[in-house]
């Protein structure tokens, strides 16, 4: 087991200062995403104009892991097209459950692979992509697997 | 001559000793010697209570109270002399006062739903407090949601101390019940019960103590106390999990109608009617937790030997130890300050998150708790989502808090 594998630099920088840290009001969508184990808490806001996401933001509080990925996911899908986000939440579940097999064209977002090491952590980075996808499909609180 | 094992309450704790008893405690975790702190939610078990488990398995296990064979004999008497005891420890009037149950959660749901559930109506009241475990929040919740009753709340202090003063106002003709722990599980107060249940039945009200964290703690007298019910589970107290018990005075369990039914409860049973059993088989249908309920026997006798007021000394010096070395760690928040504390440690650190915290301990080998601690009211009033605690046994030492001290120093480090 690797400190250094899950406290990345990248991940410490994006919980230091998430970017994207903020409300869009009125905006298309929006969900909650609550981990009642350790109480992370966030909500996952979306603009699109037609078929693009043109803003994505977030805010709540949670653990270093769960604000990181929470900042590195709305970086990664804002300007994306819906259908490229899913398909960016789909490796993200790859990656966490260690079935990815394209590691290296996730660039930053490889760096949440880390957790894998840590399985009570794995729901910490999953909690921003599933209060995603709960947006982009119109709930209001993100299923957790 | 045999020698009666009496301790002496002069020399030291041999602490040492102690924990050769609990081999669990002799591990190392991510290559370094494991520092266990979360006794709180469920703490370890000495040789003793394995042992005696072990010895009924091999030796004495058949079905209680329905086999004129001698294993099934044994096996009763093994189950019966374990309700004795705990009766005994907790000086208990009658061992047919000690309901097994599989744990504090289940005592408390029996006595929401035996005794409250009856004879509340939707004008009737409840009172519990802000310090609850979620387990003494929700039966009630579900009660009052079948009968329309309400829920009053006893609120805490900045030390996270119940406001004491203000609970003879929360009490009237229509109060039900008291539910109220003894010890608070997510920051160690230790409430003035002796004067709640005086309060309570001065008001004509009888309280129910939660007992989960006071059993490992602190002597427990059910008669001094007066209390009507007191709940604790077996793993909390050194003994097996899936067993607990419910203390209840016999004038009211008598009074109640069981709450499961099934073999073990009944006299006998006919498609028209069915009569119950005496206590305290009435209220424990099904074949219950024997072994658990000889080892937590056992676990018992174990706190016996070692003398609890032993413990509580000890355990009180470990305690301000902890407190003052934790204090010197920069941007650490204590959460729960009573004058009156158990040793449970819950604290924040400035700019890091309580589950990271938990994490990077880990990877030193010292296994704490964090998170909400089954007590979000508590987190809601200090306005945090989750804590970091640590909570103390007899079989820590001070070595276990420098460990603490110092994989604090390494998260912060981490976090730079
Ligand atoms: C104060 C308190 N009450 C109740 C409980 C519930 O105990 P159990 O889960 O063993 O039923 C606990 C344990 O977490 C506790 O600490």
């Amino acid at each position: 087991m690797d400190l250094q594998d899950l406290y990345r630099e990248v991940i410490l920088d994006h919980n230091r200062s998430p970017r994207n840290f903020r409300r869009i009001e009125p905006c298309s969508h929006s969900a909650e995403g609550f981990n009642p184990l350790c109480g992370d808490k966030l909500r996952v806001y979306v603009e699109k104009d037609g078929d693009a996401i043109t803003d994505v933001a977030f805010e709540g509080s949670g653990c270093a892991i769960s604000v990181a990925s929470s900042s590195m996911m709305t970086e990664a899908i804002k300007g994306k097209t819906v259908q490229q986000a899913r398909a960016l939440f789909d490796e993200i579940r790859a990656l966490l459950s260690g079935e990815a097999d394209n590691e290296a064209e996730l660039g930053k977002l490889a760096a949440l692979g880390g957790v894998r090491q840590f399985p009570s952590r794995i729901k910490c980075a999953n909690l921003a992509w599933h209060a995603l996808r709960a947006a982009l499909d119109g709930d209001q609180q993100a299923k957790t697997e | 001559m045999t020698q009666v094992a009496t301790t002496d309450r002069a020399l030291p704790f041999d602490v040492e000793a102690v924990r050769a008893d609990f081999p669990v405690l002799d591990q190392q975790i991510h290559g370094k010697p494991l520092v266990y702190l979360d006794s709180a939610a469920s703490a370890q078990r000495p040789v003793a209570v394995l042992d005696a488990m072990d010895r009924y398995y091999r030796n004495n296990h058949a079905n209680v109270h329905r086999g004129v064979h001698t294993l099934s004999q044994r096996a009763t008497d093994d189950y019966e002399g374990a309700r004795q005891r705990i009766a005994q420890y907790i000086n208990a009037r009658s061992a047919c006062e000690i309901i097994f149950t599989r744990g504090t959660t289940e005592a408390i749901n029996l006595v929401a739903n035996s005794y409250a559930r009856p004879q509340l109506g939707n004008t009737s009241e409840i009172v519990i407090t802000q310090l609850e475990h979620h387990s003494n929040i929700v039966p009630w919740q579900l009660v009052a949601a079948q009968t329309g009753a309400s829920i009053r709340v006893l609120p805490i202090n900045d030390r996270g101390e119940l406001e004491i003063d203000q609970f003879e106002g929360l009490l009237n003709d229509r109060t039900c019940i008291v539910a109220v722990n003894h010890i608070s599980n997510a920051l160690g107060t230790i409430n003035p019960v002796n004067d709640i249940v005086r309060i309570a039945h001065q008001h004509g009200v009888p309280v129910l103590l939660d007992g989960a964290q006071a059993m490992p703690h602190t002597a427990v007298d059910v008669q001094a106390l007066d209390c009507d019910f007191f709940a604790f589970s077996g793993h909390k107290v050194f003994g097996p999990t899936g067993i607990g018990v419910l203390y209840g005075k016999e004038n009211l369990l008598e009074q109640m109608p069981p709450w499961q039914g099934g073999g073990e409860m009944i006299l006998s049973v006919t498609f028209e009617n069915s009569t119950y059993a005496g206590l305290p088989h009435k209220f424990e249908a099904g074949t219950p937790a024997i072994a658990e309920a000889v080892g937590l026997g056992a676990a018992i006798d174990y706190i016996v030997a070692l003398d609890i007021e032993r413990i509580a000394a000890y355990e009180q010096q470990l305690l301000d130890y902890a407190t003052e070395r934790l204090a010197t760690i920069d941007g650490i928040r204590f959460i729960g300050t009573a004058r009156e504390k158990a040793s449970v440690v819950s604290f924040t650190l400035e700019g890091i998150h309580p589950h990271d915290i938990g994490t990077i301990v880990d990877s030193e080998g010292v296994a704490i708790r964090t998170g909400h601690h089954c007590a979000m009211p508590v987190m809601d009033f200090f306005g945090v989502p989750a804590t970091a605690r640590a909570s103390l046994a007899f079989y820590n030492n001070r070595d276990d808090i420098d460990r603490l001290v110092d994989a604090l120093h390494k998260t912060k480090q981490v976090f730079g």
